[in-house]
Formats: structure tokens, C-alpha cells, sequence
């Protein structure tokens, strides 16, 4: 949720340009999380909790750190913990902090029918609007990294802002405000790309061949970036997808399939009225009425009983 | 009214049918709205007529629900009506005689002529395919079941089939419209020996042969 803005580049189920005078013209922002650097601790979470006035259900301890065990409409961020052993038989633990990617390309806003639901901002930031929002899920449906929540108190889809509301007035998200380590900076893009290639270099140097970013082109990059140890093999962060994009069946639903299928429901109705209008009503003439009674006259009135097969009368076949 | 007057009156359709397919046009109608409202951009406005978003998130699925349901008693009674047979794959091919109003031309009709039995079935796929995708997409009640790769197919059949029925169903009224004292029939649930014998000539054999149309006061 935001303020009113003018600076919005994509709507939601909006098929005319939404307000979006103002650019972007110091760049997109993006919030770095190196993965190498995080310790866990679970600051983020906290400080998503405080700023953003959320206190989910006390869950239960599965066996693993992660905790809460799952997104959900009061937990928008959570730390991701996997044991890797690696081909050199060490053990490494692999935490990764999830939430919205804010993508160039959101799945979500593809997939939402609730015109202004969800929007996207000229800096980046995918945004919910809830008070538009009626609680369908089509955004889950469209999402490549399953991260929006239905809550289960008002029914409506939550995530991640990417404290579009601090953002908005010049502060940093929350939870980069509560890294400890510096693993979660925040910035524009383009220097977050920057920050992130001299952190790769310096994990190369450390041993880390695969060193690299995730700033996935499937969804035409996005607005939350990783760096990570194994950037070929980003399934091993909790399943990170390794490539993702809209699926297909979801540019089929929400893609150019929909005005065709309008145009051709409204072509229908159209062929029907041109039908009525060239060849008219197939209407019963008077010699349909005298060849009928002529038939109805000539037809043996025999008592439905003596028939074999024949239906009682007051039963219609 | 005289006796001949009386006469002139065939029964197409009991009141217990008429109030089946009325439900079903009722909760189609409602269905297709809801559902059209959710389908595009340009019909949101829809969602007006049902309270707003929300409202029409929430009843959409059991309006749903309520459409197959009063259509199953309809099917279990004209399913052996709508069975194809030879006569129906000769009417088929010759379209443009039906279509321009040449029937004359064609192979006599039963209860129910080949457009007819194939909408019906096209009906009948049709709901089931929007009952299976759309129990998938429910997300209240049964998402949390079923993969995300399920839901995302889910999605397209029950777009891809709420299409064919919307089409289906506009021929289907415009068939009424086009068909007069069709409309009638449906309504009141007579027809006269005239319409009989010109647009079903097997269907009135049938009954005449059986006993004397049934005579009717209203």
C-alpha cells in the first residue's frame, strides 16, 4: 500500500496507460541480498514485522530453522535454510532470504483481474493494492516464484512492498535497515549490479568459481536480486527457480487468447442478429397447419394398450 | 375455446422441465456474468451486479455449483433423445439448408434435431469441464490440493470451456428467437401440430401414431 502516485508504469486488468507522468529518471531501484553474507539471524523478518504492523500465528518447530515455516499473509519475508554437501563432502548452509522479486515482468499483475489491484511503479516496486484487491489468487496462479498469500483473516493478497511506502519518502526498506551483516543493501539497480559484480569477483577469488548474480532475464530481471555462491545451480537455495518465467499456460489465460475469445463471444451474438436481419424466422406457414391436421386426421386411433411398444397416452415419448 | 381450438395444442414440454431448464438458464445467465466479469478487463463492471469484487469472487463458484446441479436431472431425462443417429450426421451436411430456412430439404427430425444433440452434449462437456477446473481454482475451498502447475491448466479449461458454452448458449438463444414458437414452447410448454410436423416430422409421427396429441386449456 502507497500513496497516490503518478508514477505508475503497469495496472492491473487495465487495458488504457495508468497515471505514470513521473519517471524514474535516477533509475529503478533493487534491494541485494548476497546470500554470502547472511547469518540467519532474522533481523529482516523482525524489522518486516515492525514497520509493517504484522504478527502472524505462532507456528510449530518442524525440525528445521526456518521459521515461520512458510509465507503467509502476515509473514511477507523469511529466511530460507538448506544443508548442502557439497562435492567436496563439506557441509554448507545455504540461507536465503525470500519474499516478492519484484519483477520487470510480474506474473502477477499478468495473471490479476481486479483492475488496480496490483500495480508497478516506474522505480521498480510491484505493489498490492488490497482495498482493490477481492481475494481470487490469480496472482499465486501467476506468480513464477510462489510468493503471494491470501490471508486467511481478510481474504486478501499480501506480500512483499518493498516498503514502497518508506521508498516513497526516501528511506530504505526495513529490513535492509536491520542487516546486521550488510548482506541486504539497497539502491539503485544499476549500483546494486555494480556492488554485486565486486562481490562476485571477491568470492571468485575466494574459491567460489560459480560465484555470480541472480537477476533472472526470464522475468525481464528484477527489482530484488541475489548473489550467490552456486549461481549455476540456484535450485539449491530452498528451490530457487533456475529459470524463471511466466508459464505459458499463463500468457495463454491472461495473453492475447483473452480479446479474441470477447471478439468472437460478441461476434457470435453478432452472427445471430445479420442471421434474423438476411434470412429471418423460420416460421410455420398455414399448409404446415393442414398438412399436420390432415396427418393428425390420418393417423389410426388406436388405444395405447393394443399397441405393443406404444406408450400409455398420457405419456409422451 | 372450441374443441378444434383445444386440439391445436401438442405438449413439447411438462411444467417440471420448463422449471428445470429455467433454473439452468437462470444460474448460466448468473454464472456467465460472474464469470465474464473475472474474464476480462473490459467486463470488471460486471462484478457491479453481484456486490462488487469480492461478492462476485465469493458467489461465482456456487452459482456454479448451482448450474450443473439443476442441469443433471435435465441431462438424465433427454440424454437417449440426444443420441446421434444417421439421420442427424445427413442434416449435419446439409447446413445451408437449415441455416436458410430450407427444411424442407431435410431428413425428418426427431424429438430433437442434430443442433440440438450436439449443443447438448457441447453443454454437457462443457460443465463438467468448468466443474473439474473450476474446483481446482476454488481457491478458498480446494486450491491448497492441488500443484501450481494443475491450477495454471485449470485456469486455461475453465476459460477455454466457459467460451465454447457462452457461444454455444448465444446459438442457442438466437435458435429460440430464430425458431418461431420455440420460445413459446419453453415458456408455456406447447407447440402447435404445425410447428411438429414441419421442424420434428419423426417426433410428431411418433406421438400421434401413439394416441392423439394431448389437448391442453390453456
Amino acid at each position: 500500500m502507497a500513496l497516490q502516485s503518478l508514477d505508475i508504469v503497469r495496472r492491473s486488468a487495465t487495458t488504457t496507460a495508468p497515471p505514470g507522468v513521473r519517471e524514474a529518471y535516477t533509475g529503478t531501484v533493487a534491494k541485494l541480498i548476497d546470500t554470502t553474507k547472511c547469518i540467519g539471524c532474522k533481523a529482516c523478518q523482525v524489522a518486516c514485522m515492525e514497520w509493517n504492523d504484522l504478527r502472524d500465528e505462532i507456528g510449530t518447530n518442524a525440525g528445521v530453522y526456518d521459521n515461520p515455516g512458510d509465507l503467509s499473509g502476515e509473514s511477507w519475508t523469511l529466511m530460507r535454510f538448506t544443508e548442502y554437501e557439497n562435492p567436496k563432502g563439506d557441509l554448507e548452509w545455504l540461507i536465503r532470504k525470500d519474499g516478492c522479486m519484484h519483477c520487470a515482468d510480474p506474473g502477477c499483475l499478468k495473471a490479476c483481474p481486479a483492475p488496480g489491484a496490483i500495480v508497478q511503479y516506474s522505480n521498480g516496486i510491484v505493489d498490492f493494492h488490497e482495498e482493490n484487491c477481492i481475494g481470487c489468487g490469480y496472482c499465486i496462479t501467476g506468480c513464477p516464484f510462489d510468493i503471494p498469500r491470501i490471508s486467511k483473516r481478510d481474504n486478501k493478497a499480501y506480500k512483499c512492498t518493498l516498503c514502497s511506502d518508506r521508498v516513497a519518502v526516501g528511506l530504505e526498506p526495513a529490513c535492509i535497515k536491520a542487516c546486521p551483516t550488510g548482506a541486504l543493501v539497497f539502491g539503485t539497480k544499476e549500483d546494486m549490479q555494480q556492488h554485486a559484480a565486486e562481490r562476485v569477483e571477491d568470492l571468485k577469488s575466494r574459491g567460489f568459481d560459480q560465484a555470480g548474480l541472480y537477476d533472472p532475464a526470464g522475468v525481464g530481471g528484477t527489482h530484488v536480486m541475489y548473489v550467490l555462491h552456486h549461481a549455476d545451480q540456484p535450485q539449491l537455495y530452498a528451490g530457487l527457480a533456475p529459470d524463471p518465467h511466466i508459464s505459458s499456460l499463463v500468457g495463454l489465460w491472461k495473453g492475447a487468447g483473452k480479446p479474441i475469445a470477447l471478439a468472437a463471444m460478441a461476434f457470435t451474438a453478432l452472427a445471430g442478429f445479420f442471421h434474423f436481419v438476411r434470412v429471418g424466422r423460420n416460421q410455420i406457414d398455414e399448409p404446415d397447419e393442414a398438412a399436420a391436421r390432415q396427418a393428425l386426421d390420418a393417423a389410426p386411433q388406436r388405444n395405447a394398450a393394443q399397441r405393443p411398444g406404444a406408450q400409455p397416452p398420457d405419456k409422451r415419448p | 375455446m372450441s374443441d378444434n381450438e383445444r386440439r391445436a395444442t401438442v405438449e413439447r414440454y411438462s411444467s417440471g422441465e420448463r422449471t428445470n431448464h429455467w433454473l439452468i438458464a437462470l444460474g448460466f445467465v448468473l454464472a456467465a456474468l460472474s464469470g465474464l466479469a473475472l474474464f476480462h478487463p473490459a467486463l470488471f463492471w460486471l462484478s457491479n451486479l453481484f456486490g462488487g469484487g469480492p461478492w462476485t469472487r465469493i458467489l461465482h463458484p456456487f452459482v456454479g455449483l448451482f448450474m450443473l446441479l439443476v442441469f443433471l436431472p435435465l441431462a438424465a431425462s433427454v440424454w437417449g433423445d440426444n443420441r446421434m443417429q444417421a439421420a442427424d450426421w445427413q442434416w449435419l451436411r446439409q447446413l445451408p439448408d437449415v441455416v436458410n430456412n430450407r427444411e424442407e430439404h431435410l431428413p425428418e427430425v426427431g424429438r430433437y434435431n442434430a443442433g440440438q444433440k450436439l449443443l447438448f452434449f457441447a453443454i454437457a462437456a462443457c460443465l463438467l469441464g468448468l466443474l473439474l477446473s473450476g474446483l481446482v481454482i476454488w481457491r478458498a475451498y480446494f486450491s491448497l490440493y492441488f500443484s501450481i502447475g494443475v491450477i495454471r491448466l485449470a485456469s486455461v479449461v475453465h476459460a477455454v470451456c466457459a467460451f465454447v458454452l457462452i457461444c454455444a448458449i448465444l446459438l442457442h438463444i438466437y435458435a429460440a428467437i430464430w425458431v418461431k414458437g420455440s420460445l413459446h414452447a419453453m415458456l408455456r410448454g406447447t407447440v402447435t401440430p404445425g410447428w411438429a410436423w414441419k421442424h420434428h416430422r419423426a417426433w410428431f409421427r411418433q406421438i400421434t401414431h401413439a394416441a392423439h396429441p394431448r389437448t391442453r386449456s390453456d
